[in-house]
């Protein structure tokens, strides 16, 4: 909108340093010229460890397709935590996610967001989408690794009467299950739609054996000849996808998974590491005592610096992955994409850096 | 730590990455362009060889005890932020955008006395709170613990002519790093003043009170000149090529500032006939200001009882020798909540210059017990009301204007070099406790 932009720009002139965002937000939240945002609509308990948290996003986030995940920014104790997850609702319509309490960022999203909060919000990437061309499929599924399938389930079955779809999946217990009574009004309704619910702690229950075709045969004997997909936990997803190695399927038969994870890189301690500087293309191993500004000056990658001593934060460098230990304090932390003074911070283990 | 974060499957394991120009493990040769280390980081036990006079009474341990109990106070507070200090700063940085706005909205109508008056005082108050409370605090990263990009010392932009990046160099690094020490931090009379005894003196420093005095209502402009280090690229330290990329940021900078408050918003209050008014009006905020802030600044390190250093004092200092020349080199302004605020908590500068991440709501609180250290060590704490810190300031301007006394000896006498004096007599306007 060029009208719009020449208007911000005139308006520009008088708030510099300032944009006129920063203004506008002292009455509407959404406005930032930075940050992308989201007004939180409303929660919806699923389980009791789990919510699904509806919000409208401001100016700027793309619509998601189904079976896509976005980063979610969240304050908590005054400071900003990413993590990734993925969107629950259809194609189409406003995003929401679907969280389980796990972990203190989960937890913390679950239990204390309410409608009005601001989440902060990076635009839905992802290629854990439904196939291009109508096929028949196979979703195969554990615990929170519903989500992104539901997604895809809700866009899919309601709009495609030839819609042909078999969700197999595995939750603790019946009471663990997200979206079960859902699932199962939309199989009742739709012909397209077969639904087996695995519950591993119920009576007579046991794990959903991966291991060999004995389970996926019973309970989807035409599993060779549907694209299939998979979430769900690490050992979950490494099982199929080594059956789906060992078989001979159909061109048809492919299987695509998405993976939970987090940190990739686990630091354990002031042990030093590998410390790759990404953008210099340049990398070292350092022990626990070496500066990660050291480190790099040692390697010839040109960092910048200041006091050397923690104080001016000229040095700061964006963190890529893995963990890194407070020279000052012992304190090790790092988050992906956290700002590391690198004058009084060590390697704890592999360590990359964007620069 | 699992959680239900979902993510691709394309992120391979990093650290199996080859990388083609260093073989893993062996560092590449170290580029030629590499700049030299300025300075060693602090020495881990020992101490200078020579301790400031204040501090000269304690020994190595005290001064490792005493480093010691700084920084428990300091883990300990930074330990402490959160949702109420995130809070806290997002409270300030709208009043104060509350506060400008209204400022000049009401000046569109400066044509009536009472909004020229109104007018001008929100904004001069609206501009202090920018630079000192917000400003000044944000650009040191006291608030980036909150990982809040709009409030990030890496993206903060002020309104004062010297741009954030050259104003975080010579003052955050520089300053900040050599605090006191003459011929290091620069701050020791921004290059324009003599300061310090041990500055030689020259008839330049005649005209000391008379550059204080224009200095003072254009403190920024001033500011922003001393941040191009001029000085420093003649004596070969600054290369041409950063001194052009800091021309041209200032002077994008100053011109931006310059349309904003002396074209831009006066043309929007001359369509309400209050041009020519809303151009003073801005004009006399700015001067407030820069007054304010001038003043404040100058309380930090020229009032009566706070020491300049030599460099061979911070020949290896320790974390503990560093922090005591933090203290004896900085002067608190003592007064109400207000004052602080109104001063970004540069009130505290003991403290700021002690923990200068240390976000500026919790200085007060600190204070209390910085003071006491120094009580148990023996080390003066300066601090008085505003008034009598810049009459000080001002009397130590005008008083250094004028030759040491042994250079103002009869003619003919022999010209040998004058002593240079540096005060360690007991220091009368140190308070100790009282």
């Amino acid at each position: 909108m060029p009208p719009f932009r020449a208007l911000r720009r005139a308006a520009s002139v008088l708030t510099t340093p300032l944009a006129p965002e920063d203004f506008l937000g002292l009455v509407n939240p959404l406005a930032s010229t930075r940050q992308l945002r989201g007004i939180v609509t409303k929660v919806v308990p699923e389980t009791a460890d789990s919510a699904t948290i509806h919000f409208r996003p401001g100016k700027g986030w793309n619509p998601h397709e189904a079976g896509q995940w976005a980063r979610i920014g969240v304050e908590i104790d005054g400071v900003r935590q990413w993590r990734s997850y993925s969107l629950s609702a259809p194609a189409g319509a406003d995003p929401a996610i679907t969280v389980t309490a796990i972990g203190h960022v989960s937890t913390a999203l679950v239990r204390r967001t309410k409608p009005g909060d601001v989440l902060f919000l990076d635009v839905p990437q992802g290629d854990f989408v439904l196939p291009q061309h109508p096929r028949p499929l196979l979703m195969l599924t554990a615990g929170s690794g519903l989500t992104p399938v539901m997604s895809m389930i809700r866009t899919l079955v309601p709009r495609r009467p030839d819609a042909d779809v078999v969700l197999i999946h595995s939750a603790r217990t019946r009471a663990d299950a997200l979206f079960h009574d859902e699932l199962l009004e939309l199989s009742d309704q739709f012909p397209g739609l077969t639904v087996t619910h695995w519950f591993t702690r119920e009576q007579e229950g046991r794990r959903l054996d991966l291991t060999d075709f004995g389970d996926l045969e019973t309970l989807c004997p035409d599993w060779r000849e549907r694209a299939s997909y998979a979430c769900g936990p690490a050992d979950f997803l490494d099982e199929a996808t080594a059956l789906w190695e060992a078989t001979d399927a159909s061109p048809e038969g492919s299987l695509t998974i998405e993976r939970f994870a987090r940190a990739l890189l686990a630091g354990t301690g002031g042990e030093g590491g590998l410390v790759t500087f990404e953008k210099s293309d340049k990398e070292i191993e350092v022990d626990g005592d070496t500066p990660l500004l050291e480190a790099g000056e040692q390697c010839g990658v040109v960092m910048p610096s200041g006091c050397r001593m923690g104080i001016c934060r000229s040095c700061l460098t964006p963190l890529v992955a893995g963990r890194v230990r407070d020279l000052r304090t012992g304190e090790v932390h790092g988050d992906e994409g956290e700002l590391i003074q690198t004058c009084i911070n060590a390697a704890a283990g592999p360590v990359h850096l964007d620069i | 730590m699992t959680t239900t974060a979902n993510r691709p499957t394309e992120t391979t394991d990093p650290t199996t990455r080859v990388t083609p120009t260093s073989p893993a493990g062996a560092p590449a040769p170290a580029e030629p362009t590499q700049p030299v280390r300025r300075k060693p980081v602090l020495a881990a036990a020992g101490g200078p060889s020579v301790r400031p006079p204040a501090a000269a009474h304690l020994s190595d341990e005290d001064v490792e005890r005493l480093g010691a109990e700084l920084d428990a106070i300091r883990d300990r507070v930074m330990a402490s932020r959160g949702a109420k200090d995130a809070a806290y700063i997002r409270r300030v940085i709208k009043i104060q955008r509350t506060l400008e706005l209204a400022g000049r909205a009401t000046l569109l109508f400066s044509r009536k006395r009472a909004a020229f008056v109104a007018g001008t005082a929100m904004l001069s108050v609206a501009k202090i709170l920018e630079n000192m409370e917000i400003g000044h605090n944000v650009l040191h990263g006291q608030w980036d613990w909150m990982r809040d990009p709009d409030i990030h010392s890496t993206t903060w932009e002020w309104d004062f002519v010297s741009p954030a990046r050259t104003w975080k160099h010579t003052h955050n690094d520089l300053h900040h790093t050599w605090t006191n020490v003459v011929g290091k931090d620069k701050d020791v009379g921004y290059e324009l003043l003599r300061m310090d005894e041990s500055q030689p003196w020259t008839p330049k420093a005649l005209g000391n009170p008379l550059y204080n005095l224009v200095l003072a209502p254009f403190f920024e402009w001033g500011i922003a000149l001393y941040d191009l280090e001029l000085p420093a690229w003649q004596a070969g330290e600054k290369s041409t090529e950063d001194l052009k990329r800091d021309l041209l940021d200032t002077g994008r900078k100053a011109l931006k500032q310059f349309s904003k408050d002396y074209a831009a918003t006066p043309g929007a209050a001359a369509l309400f006939g209050s041009g020519k008014q809303a151009f003073w009006g801005t004009f006399t905020a700015n001067a407030i200001r820069n007054l304010w802030a001038h003043s404040v600044i100058f309380c930090g390190h020229f009032p009566d009882g706070v020491d300049t250093f030599t460099e061979e004092m911070i020949e290896g200092e320790t974390r503990g020798d560093w922090y005591i020349r933090q203290m004896l080199g900085s002067g608190n302004i003592s007064g109400s909540r207000l004052m602080h605020l109104m001063t970004g908590n540069l009130s505290h500068q003991i403290e700021h210059h002690l923990f200068p991440d240390l976000p500026s709501n919790h200085y007060a609180e600190v204070a209390v017990e910085v003071r006491e250290i120094c009580e148990r060590y023996g080390l003066p704490y300066t601090t008085g009301p505003l008034p009598r810190q810049v009459f000080q300031a001002w009397a130590k301007v005008c008083r250094l204007a004028l030759p040491p006394r042994a250079e103002r000896l009869p003619k003919g006498s022999v010209n040998q070099a004058p002593p240079t004096v540096r005060r360690s007599s007991p220091l009368p306007m140190v308070a100790h406790g009282g």
